[in-house]
């Protein structure tokens, strides 16, 4: 169930590579909080209870349901346009994405390691690289902050692998989570929208050399 | 003491915020400043031990005071006090809203907190919430001006350094994964240095690649040395100064508590070549970059990406190298600091910090035009200064590890940074500016320059005539590693 589950999360980032809507978009990162929910449910049974219900209700409350909000009501309040405006086509984004998920399956192979589960791996690395190509061919400054929630949802599956013995790093990444995720939105919420007219990485070109 | 520390601290960035009081605001910093110097001298009376017996044990046990440690927050609490001093000054010149003086000194107090607690943990996962916070704290410090720009340096500074510290939490994912194999669960440096040698390589390669990679944010190294210099730019010139020394010193305290591990396994050759091709390839960003700058700040920002290549390169070298690398970081957070404090008097004089718009300072500011020439001849690491005498024993470590292209290679760029900076210097001590209206010129004392000539002095003094305490302290820093 976890590998189905774990399957579902690395198929919506092929969806994520040629969603062409910043809705499409939010709704995909509302997707994938349900799945991490259910990973950490199945995955995280043997830890204390009390901080196994920390870890699902960051999950479905933050991941699925908060963020996604907060993230269309920032894009109403900016009057942000719905394009995700990529640099690249769909079609080649969604080449790259395959070819990063097969890479990542390579590597996966080097591991010798009978106690970690390697679909864990090549999702979470692969979810980390895929944000880390949607930062960069993203025009949007918007779309930078959810490239990088596809990096901590990657990092969110990394750490569950090693979650049932070391809850503390599970913990450690929630607040990460919530942290920089806050401090992103907030800062968007409150500043970048009064002070820039058209948010996209054109506007924030003045500080080079 | 650590507990009492940051409870302290804590205390006092709070009642920062709430406060709206300009002398309490003075009061509060210079109680800050008695505990940071407390702490100092508490932590060197109670060298390498770990709290026992008392309540709270279990978080305060994650702190220790080691050679490493001691060093750099000595540098630290030296730096803090003309820091402090300096954003006055800079506040009596600018008049500001107090909501704006209260949320830069809070985010001051906070991030020279955040770095001491980085500095002294002794857990791989406390050292990265530090780092953590030092981000949020040094946003507030380069949002201070609150206009486009600086918006848009703190946009990239915090989007970068996020990234940053999730690569890094990355790394003490695959670092726990090993531990885990090799039948561990403590993620403290002790229990990892000891535990190096069962470690999986596998693992253990990636942790570092993700974990230095994370580290180059704060310490400003190829790749991710971008935000930084934005930071540094935009920040006031007090808070740039902490920036480019205290932080940077912050980034290379983690890198290098992790290295330690590293070093003692199998990985050691293949983690020097990583470091080479990150520090190679910053001082070569840095010459270019410097070339063509235009900015002041700027230039101080990309002459301390320069430093921090020589360091790594020292480092990677080995041998006296080590030595050399943590005598070069303190002797660069004194030279550095000093010259982006008197950058502040720079900009009051001419109001701008364009290379194109100043000249002819020694006739304004005789004192400052002197620190100035005293902090280029520092910076660039020319006799008397002590940064001379750790690059000169960076690059025999070079020369010894028979490195010889990166060798020549490297004093090929330094001539350019040096023939650079001594441009752009002189420019501004020495060429009359055409139209200079002297009238609107702001006033500055000399009394501002003290500070800087006492940095300046210890670079020289510290370099030439270290103290016995300092040398025996840095060898013991690197002592674990293999020579």
């Amino acid at each position: 169930m976890i590998n189905v589950l774990l399957i579902t999360f690395a198929a919506s980032l092929l969806y994520i590579s040629i969603a062409n809507r910043l809705l499409t978009f939010i709704r995909i990162l509302a997707f994938q909080g349900i799945i991490l929910f259910g990973v950490s449910f199945l995955e995280l049974n043997e830890i204390n209870p009390l901080n196994l219900i920390f870890i699902l209700l960051e999950t479905i409350v933050f991941k699925a349901v908060a963020v996604p909000v907060f993230m269309s009501y920032v894009i109403k309040k900016n009057h942000i346009t719905r394009e995700t405006e990529p640099y690249l086509p769909y079609f080649l984004s969604l080449v790259i994405v395959t070819l990063i998920i097969i890479g990542t399956f390579l590597i996966s192979n080097v591991i010798e390691d009978p106690r970690l589960n390697k679909v864990y791996f090549v999702v979470a690395l692969s979810s980390l690289f895929t944000g880390l190509y949607i930062i960069m061919t993203r025009k949007k400054l918007i779309t930078h902050v959810m490239g990088f929630l596809v990096i901590e949802n990657g990092v969110f599956i990394l750490s569950l692998a090693v979650g049932s013995e070391m809850p503390m790093l599970v913990n450690t990444g929630i607040l990460l989570d919530l942290f920089v995720s806050v401090l992103l939105l907030g800062i968007f919420v409150n500043r970048i929208g009064d002070v820039l007219q058209d948010v996209d990485v054109d506007q924030l070109q003045k500080l080079k050399d | 003491m650590t507990a009492i520390y940051l409870l302290g601290a804590l205390i006092i960035c709070i009642l920062l915020v709430i406060n709206r009081n300009r002398k309490v605001n003075y009061v509060l910093v210079t109680a800050f400043l008695l505990l940071q110097w407390a702490l100092t001298a508490y932590q060197f009376m109670h060298r390498d031990t770990l709290p026992t017996g008392q309540a709270g044990e279990e978080v305060f046990g994650f702190f220790k005071a080691d050679a490493l440690a001691l060093l750099m927050l000595t540098t630290l609490s030296i730096v803090a006090i003309p820091a402090y001093f300096h954003s006055y000054v800079y506040f009596q010149n600018r008049k500001p809203t107090p909501r704006v003086r209260s949320i830069y000194f809070m985010s001051m107090t906070l991030l020279l907190t955040a770095v001491s607690g980085a500095y002294l943990s002794n857990h791989l996962a406390v050292t990265w919430v530090f780092v953590e916070l030092t981000t949020l704290a040094a946003s507030g410090l380069v949002y201070h001006h609150r206009d486009a720009s600086a918006l848009e340096g703190t946009w990239k500074y915090i989007f970068i350094c996020s990234i940053s510290i999730t690569l890094v939490f990355i790394g003490i994912l695959f670092t726990s994964i090993a531990l885990q194999q090799a039948g561990h669960g403590e993620l403290s440096y002790p229990a990892l240095l000891e535990n190096a040698a069962s470690l999986n390589v596998f693992w253990l390669r990636l942790a570092f690649i993700f974990i230095f990679t994370g580290y180059t944010a704060k310490m400003g190294l190829v790749p991710m040395y971008t935000a930084g210099i934005d930071a540094k730019d935009k920040a006031p010139s007090p808070a740039g100064a902490l920036l480019s020394s205290v932080l940077m010193n912050m980034g290379f305290v983690g890198m290098f508590r992790f290295y330690e591990v590293v070093a003692k396994t199998s990985l050691h050759d293949w983690s020097n070549n990583v470091i080479f091709i990150a520090a190679g390839l910053s001082i070569f960003v840095a010459t270019v970059y410097m070339l063509k700058v235009e900015n002041i700040k700027r230039m101080l920002a990309y002459s301390s990406i320069e430093h921090t290549g020589l360091v790594m390169l020292g480092v990677a070298a080995g041998g006296v190298g080590y030595y050399a690398a943590v005598l070069h970081l303190i002797l660069h957070a004194f030279a550095k600091s000093s010259l982006f404090f008197q950058i502040g008097q720079v900009h009051r004089i001419f109001r701008s910090k364009h290379i194109s718009e100043t000249g002819n300072y020694f006739k304004y500011n005789l004192p400052g035009a002197m620190v100035l020439l005293l902090g280029f001849i520092c910076a660039t690491a020319m006799p008397p200064s002590g940064l001379f005498i750790s690059e000169f024993m960076i690059f025999r470590a070079l020369f010894e590890g028979h490195h010889l292209v990166i060798l020549a290679v490297v004093l090929l760029l330094l001539t350019l940074i040096i023939w650079a900076f001594g441009k752009n210097m002189f420019k501004l001590l020495f060429t009359p500016l055409a139209h200079f209206d002297e009238t609107k010129m702001g006033k500055v004392y000399g009394y501002e320059s003290i500070s800087q000539f006492v940095l300046l002095g210890l670079v020289i003094y510290l370099g030439f005539n270290p103290p016995a305490e300092m040398v025996a302290l840095i060898q013991e820093a690197v002592a674990g590693l293999p020579h």
